[in-house]
């Protein structure tokens, strides 16, 4: 029989998740009356032999605060109840959990079917339930909703959510003599994301007569799969293969042509092989760009592996699941490295419109809101529950990114350098060991992400490209793995992301030569998959491995213990080929040149010009103190804590410097610092630097300075600056011009002046990039041609380490008397900055890097900051001088008396450009007076002591002209910062 | 001296197996952290150790509730060598006098379970479900201890200063009776306090909205104990959130008093 179980509080008990639910519908649905009232119940559906009511309770129910019911409603005391539950083939991670409970108890396996109900009290029309079960309760790609009133309730039937495929698996031969314009239509209504051309040279390679004689050897015919289209057309996509960052560019600048072959190779990967070269001994690098992750020396016996990905296409979608999938799935980056590491922390970056847009919203997007929210807990979830700290992050604010919110997770792990008496780092496998994989069940999830994220976000963009993370399932899994690894039970190890089987085997075929897989063989969610989809399901939770013949038993021993499932799905070859076989026949047999080497380069054409503008005076505001708490709430500027708090950022016991410091734990640090080896006072630094605001000026200086910005906020609290290397992750609006695209050659030249700046700069840092990702099509395309494109962004992510963490250092004041130095020298640089933003304004004047003298300034604090002269660094960044003063004002709780004529400024700078300006590689920091000569001594003219902490509450600032132009308590500062996401 | 052994079980989505071992080890005892699968499957057994831990986690992600799976684990699966359930392999380690510590996820399921307050162990007389913010919340608070409590883990420590990260952490009873019970036998060991140290409802020194602020409970024996708060995140003073903030603060961090009164005890009746 069919169950439909219920679960609520008891009467009388308070109903916090309610509660909740009714804030953020007003968030989202300002005009809910404010008496209505909003409980929750979890709906349980199954279908089976009979359960007893004990059995019921002592699953579903906690008896000291919930009651039960069985097939009828708990209450009718409601005037609006919302059922919401996920759509057929969703992941259902109570569901599962569910079944388990289940099969413990009565030792049967029953699927069940989580949802959960919202009971509404309050009169609103059923127009307005309606509103807010679209709006904010439910999203109608993964989900579905019911809504009944009291006197409805009582005919509620189960709803199952099963998955019903009407056709049969099968394969499909698929003609490529077709017009081009008929390949267009092909690429578009499969989601292949391939051009003519790339579809052209597949043509070509089928009509080889060589590789036609082995079709026929193999029993194909002349004409390609699906399968083996499909797998082409992800493995060839931009996500997979970067095809615009290794493309053939002509690029024009003021006149001049330069023709660059490959930006990855040119600025890139030059860039940290250059380095590497002159490090030489002191080469920290290990395992660079070839791998899920880069990986450098921690120390002697342990390595650090580290991979930052985006995750902004799923996200704009459903962006729980985007969000969930986007950390579960970096954590097997890291995890699927080398023969695999220990996760040791998240980061987390998010870039979205404001979450208080007012204006109309295009066709399907969701409201900044919800994206936000969605997001947050998106990342809370696959954190928390993976136990892995989430230390680190930014959020960014911008419109532009209205169309598509970019997710950045990234994560890193620890690995012994030699595991078994062999480098960890590296991969080896033997024709005739066996594909094996391992974790979850494959589905219809995530099919064509990779393709689906190498195009810009139309409305008809596929919904079948969502997936939602399931992080147990990947814990249980790399429990059993980390086992089986020190156990030497398997020989290589990759993950499944994008482009799933086909990415993961196929790359790792490369290794040894060849691989032949059944795709007949992995466990599926449910039956009707055919072929294709079995291969580019990018359901979740998944590894692959190369396991060999001696060793498979053991292996698939502790997998079963574990509660794991691992399935032999095939066997590495040494053939040349692709090869993949259903039901005993051949349906994929492609040259793995071809399929990894095949993909013809493209030809893009870059020009760059320098945009006329005209510098604005900067505004003075007739009050400087309303001005500064003005700044201080902005979106770009005030506390992140709300979001911070929901991160477990001190899981695994290493925790150093925490992302919230300071007196009252709320002052915002400036890099996180753990001690991955508990037994060792060694620290991992970890930062981050992003200003896609500059990149309305010039690329060239928003990367130097996201940059710089990731470095001194290392460097602020301690990390060693011969330690250090860093990850790019590149997200950019399509930068390839097309009728809808008319602007493209200035986007790619955007895109050249960045990676310039990166090679320049990192080179200037010594600084190698070891990993990164790219994004390329940001951009949303609407009816009637509206279009939102993202600012070119760039993350830097850098990780290093310190010697003794115990010598790390935070932001905020600590001791009143405390001498307050500014090390480096201030511009009047205030273009796109967020002061002249306040007013709408921009100016050309963005500020520029000078790496070499920034590099000097970071050796001379890093010393200072090993002798224990300073008690507080903090970084200048979003806001200027005046922002930073006041967080390490407030976060110590203790104010500080500022003079502005002791700034070291160059040209003629007033008040107002001083507090304000963005000049990068600029840092505060706070001196006992003892250590005062000490100091000085170690920056010579490249510092400037411009106040001191006092004992009184408030923040004193000083003009030049000896006016006293800010008298305010702290209190208001901190509230004014504290107030704008307290949500 | 007995080699004091402790045991940390894992698996199922336990997170915090690795520090908790740090610290039964830094306490002086030898900890081996155990998969629960290696339990059921009959190749460890948790009698080969004096001091059994639960650590905090995610224990079937919560999805039905924080530690309900794990409930249903402990009292349904049985362990292959012995055939008994998990449920009575503890009852049994109970009895000899050992000793059981539940942190965070750990102290759920040792609720769920009916082990804590116990009389009678098995049934769920207490609970810990969502804040009253409904959010996971990771902040440090002030915590003040029953002196009168017969906990063995918290003797002559008068307050701590620790970490809680939970999302389902409010206290709450089946009862008035049970209630007095935790109050007249001063199970309740551990209380969310304010900057004075006295027991609060306020948020957010009480970071739940649990009832009478309490934080950690004991059973009558005083060897079974649970708490929200995580003493194994703070072993080491750079743990501390405003260690930057002090001088000659002691390199042991003070979450470690629990697990040294632990292993002092276990040292004296072993």
């Amino acid at each position: 029989m069919t169950y439909r179980i219920e679960v609520g509080l008891k009467p009388g008990l308070f109903d916090a998740r309610g509660q909740r639910t009714k804030r953020q519908i007003i968030h989202a649905f300002a005009n809910l009356p404010e008496e209505t009232q909003i409980s929750c119940t979890d709906i349980y559906t199954l279908d089976s032999e009979y359960l007893s009511s004990e059995c019921i309770e002592e699953a579903f129910c906690d008896p000291v605060i919930q009651d039960v019911a069985v097939n009828s409603p708990l209450t009718t005391d409601f005037a609006w109840y919302i059922e919401v539950g996920f759509k057929p083939g969703v992941t259902d991670n109570v569901g599962h959990s569910a079944q388990y409970a289940l099969k413990l108890i009565t030792g049967r396996d029953i699927r069940v079917f989580s949802a959960r109900a919202y009971l509404l009290k309050g009169s609103l029309s059923r127009e307005t339930v309606l509103n807010i079960a679209q709006e904010c309760l439910a999203n109608s790609l993964i989900q579905y909703y019911r809504i009944f009133d009291s006197t409805e309730i009582s005919g509620i039937e189960p709803y199952i959510p099963a998955v019903t495929i009407d056709h049969s698996p099968r394969v499909q031969e698929i003609s490529l003599a077709l017009s081009d314009n008929e390949l267009a239509a092909l690429s578009a209504e499969r989601t292949l994301a391939l051009n003519i051309n790339e579809i052209k040279t597949i043509s070509k390679y089928l009509s080889d007569p060589q590789i036609q004689q082995q079709r026929t050897a193999m029993g194909m015919g002349m004409m390609i799969t699906d399968v083996e289209l499909e797998c082409l057309a992800q493995t060839w996509s931009e996500h997979c293969k970067h095809k615009i960052f290794n493309a053939d560019i002509t690029y024009e600048e003021a006149g001049s042509t330069e023709k660059i072959s490959s930006l990855f190779k040119s600025y890139i990967q030059r860039s940290t092989k250059e380095i590497r070269e002159n490090a030489g001994q002191n080469d920290i690098c290990v395992s660079v760009f070839t791998d899920n992750a880069g990986v450098i020396k921690f120390n002697k016996e342990y390595n650090l592996v580290f991979k930052v990905e985006t995750h902004n296409s799923p996200s704009a979608l459903d962006p729980y699941g985007g969000a969930l999938t986007g950390i579960v799935g970096v954590n097997r980056d890291p995890f699927g490295t080398g023969m695999g590491s220990k996760l040791i922390f998240n980061t987390d970056v998010f870039c979205f419109a404001n979450p208080f847009y007012s204006e109309k919203l295009p066709p399907k997007i969701l409201h900044p809101i919800r994206i936000f929210e969605g997001v947050r807990e998106g990342v809370e979830h696959g954190g928390n529950k993976s136990g892995i700290p989430t230390v680190n992050g930014c959020l960014v604010f911008d419109d532009r990114y209205l169309g598509k919110p970019l997710v950045y997770c990234g994560t890193a792990g620890i690995m012994p350098a030699e595991i078994n008496g062999k480098p960890s780092h590296e991969k080896h496998i033997i024709a005739g060991d066996l594909v094996v994989m391992s974790g979850g069940r494959i589905g219809k999830d995530g099919i064509h992400g990779a393709t689906f994220s190498s195009e810009e976000f139309h409305e008809s963009s596929p919904t079948s490209a969502v997936q939602i993370g399931d992080p147990i399932t990947q814990k249980k899994l790399t429990d059993f793995l980390l086992r089986a690894r020190d156990k030497g039970l398997y020989r290589a190890i990759t993950d499944n992301g994008a482009g799933g089987l086909s990415s993961s085997v196929g790359e790792m075929a490369q290794i040894c030569g060849g691989c032949r897989i059944d795709l007949d063989k992995p466990p599926l969610k449910y039956q009707g998959l055919s072929p294709w989809e079995v291969l580019l399901s990018e359901a979740q939770e998944r590894m692959t491995l190369a396991v060999s013949k001696n060793m498979i038993e053991e292996f698939l021993a502790l997998s079963r213990q574990m509660d794991v499932e691992s399935t032999i799905i095939g066997e590495f070859t040494d053939s040349g080929y692709f090869h993949c076989t259903y039901e005993d026949r051949t349906v994929a047999y492609l040259s793995l040149d071809f399929l990894h080497n095949g993909l013809p380069e493209m030809q893009l054409y870059a020009r760059w010009e320098e945009k006329e503008r005209v510098d604005p005076p900067t505004p003075v505001p007739d009050n400087h103190r309303t001005k500064l708490e003005e700044m201080l709430s902005r979106l770009n500027v005030c506390s992140k804590e709300y979001v911070v708090r929901q991160y477990d950022h001190e899981v695994q016991g290493g925790s150093v410097i925490k992302p919230l410091v300071g007196k009252s734990c709320d002052g915002p640090s400036d890099a996180a610092v753990v001690r991955p080896i508990l037994e060792s006072n060694e620290g991992v630094v970890v930062s981050n630097g992003i200003i896609p605001r500059y990149s309305d000026i010039d690329t060239y200086h928003m990367t130097a300075c996201a940059l710089d910005e990731a470095l001194r906020n290392y460097i602020c609290v301690g990390g060693d600056p011969n330690h250090w290397a860093c990850l790019d992750n590149f997200c950019w609006c399509d930068p390839i011009t097309s009728e809808r695209n008319p602007d493209g050659a200035y986007k790619l030249a955007q895109l050249v002046r960045s990676n310039k700046s990166l090679y320049e700069n990192t080179k200037i840092y010594n600084c190698p990039l070891i990993s990164g990702k790219d994004s390329m099509k940001n951009d949303y395309i609407g009816p009637g041609g509206i279009k939102i494109s993202i600012p070119p962004t760039i993350l830097i992510s850098v990780i290093g380490r310190m010697e003794d963490a115990r010598k790390a250092v935070t932001m905020d004041i600590k001791k009143p008397g405390d001498l307050i130095y500014l090390l480096g020298t201030t511009k009047r640089e205030l273009g796109a900055s967020e002061y002249l933003a306040s007013y709408g304004l921009a100016s050309t004047c963005v500020p520029k890097v000078d790496a070499h003298k920034a590099l000097k300034r970071y050796q001379g604090l890093h010393r200072a900051i090993m002798k224990g002269l300073v008690s507080a660094a903090h970084d200048i960044s979003d806001g200027g001088l005046a922002v930073s003063l006041a967080e390490m004002a407030f976060a110590g709780d203790l104010g500080i008396k500022v003079d502005l004529g002791r700034v070291q400024s160059q040209g003629a700078m007033n008040d107002t450009e001083i507090l304000y300006s963005e000049t990068q590689s600029r840092i505060l920091i706070a001196v006992s007076p003892e250590h005062a000569s000490e100091i000085e001594d170690i920056f010579q003219e490249d510092i400037r002591r411009i106040g001191h902490s006092i004992i009184q509450n408030s923040m004193i600032i000083t003009g030049q002209d000896d006016a006293v132009i800010i008298d305010h308590d702290l209190n208001s500062l901190k509230l004014a910062w504290k107030s704008t996401l307290d949500l | 001296m007995a080699q004091i052994k402790a045991l940390v079980i894992t698996g199922y989505g336990t997170n915090c197996e690795m520090e908790m071992a740090y610290a039964c080890r830094y306490a002086g005892a030898s900890c081996d952290i155990v998969h629960l699968s290696d339990i059921i499957g009959g190749t460890h057994s948790i009698h080969d150790y004096h001091f059994l831990n639960l650590a905090g986690g995610f224990l079937d992600g919560d999805d039905l509730g924080s530690a309900q799976v794990e409930s249903v684990r402990i009292k349904h699966a049985r362990i292959i060598s012995s055939g008994k359930t998990l449920f009575e392999e503890i009852m049994g380690f109970i009895e000899n006098g050992k000793i059981i510590l539940g942190v965070c996820n750990g102290f759920q399921a040792l609720v769920k379970t009916g082990l804590l307050p116990g009389n009678p162990f098995g049934r769920r007389r207490v609970s810990l479900t969502f804040n009253d913010s409904a959010k996971f919340e990771d902040r440090w608070v002030t915590l003040a201890v029953n002196q009168k409590s017969p906990c063995i883990f918290t003797r002559s420590i008068e307050r701590l200063f620790l970490p809680v990260r939970h999302g389902e952490g409010k206290f709450i009873c089946d009862n008035d009776e049970t209630l007095k019970e935790i109050k007249d036998k001063d199970l309740g060991t551990l209380y969310y306090a304010d900057d004075a140290f006295n027991p609060t409802l306020e948020y957010p020194y009480n970071p739940n909205g649990s009832i009478e602020s309490i934080a950690g409970i004991c059973d009558e024996t005083g060897r079974i104990f649970g708490l929200m708060p995580h003493p194994e995140a703070c072993t080491h003073k750079t743990n501390h959130p405003c260690w930057t903030r002090m001088e000659n603060m002691p390199e042991k961090g003070e979450g470690m008093a629990l697990f040294d009164n632990a292993i002092q005890y276990l040292k004296n009746i072993v």
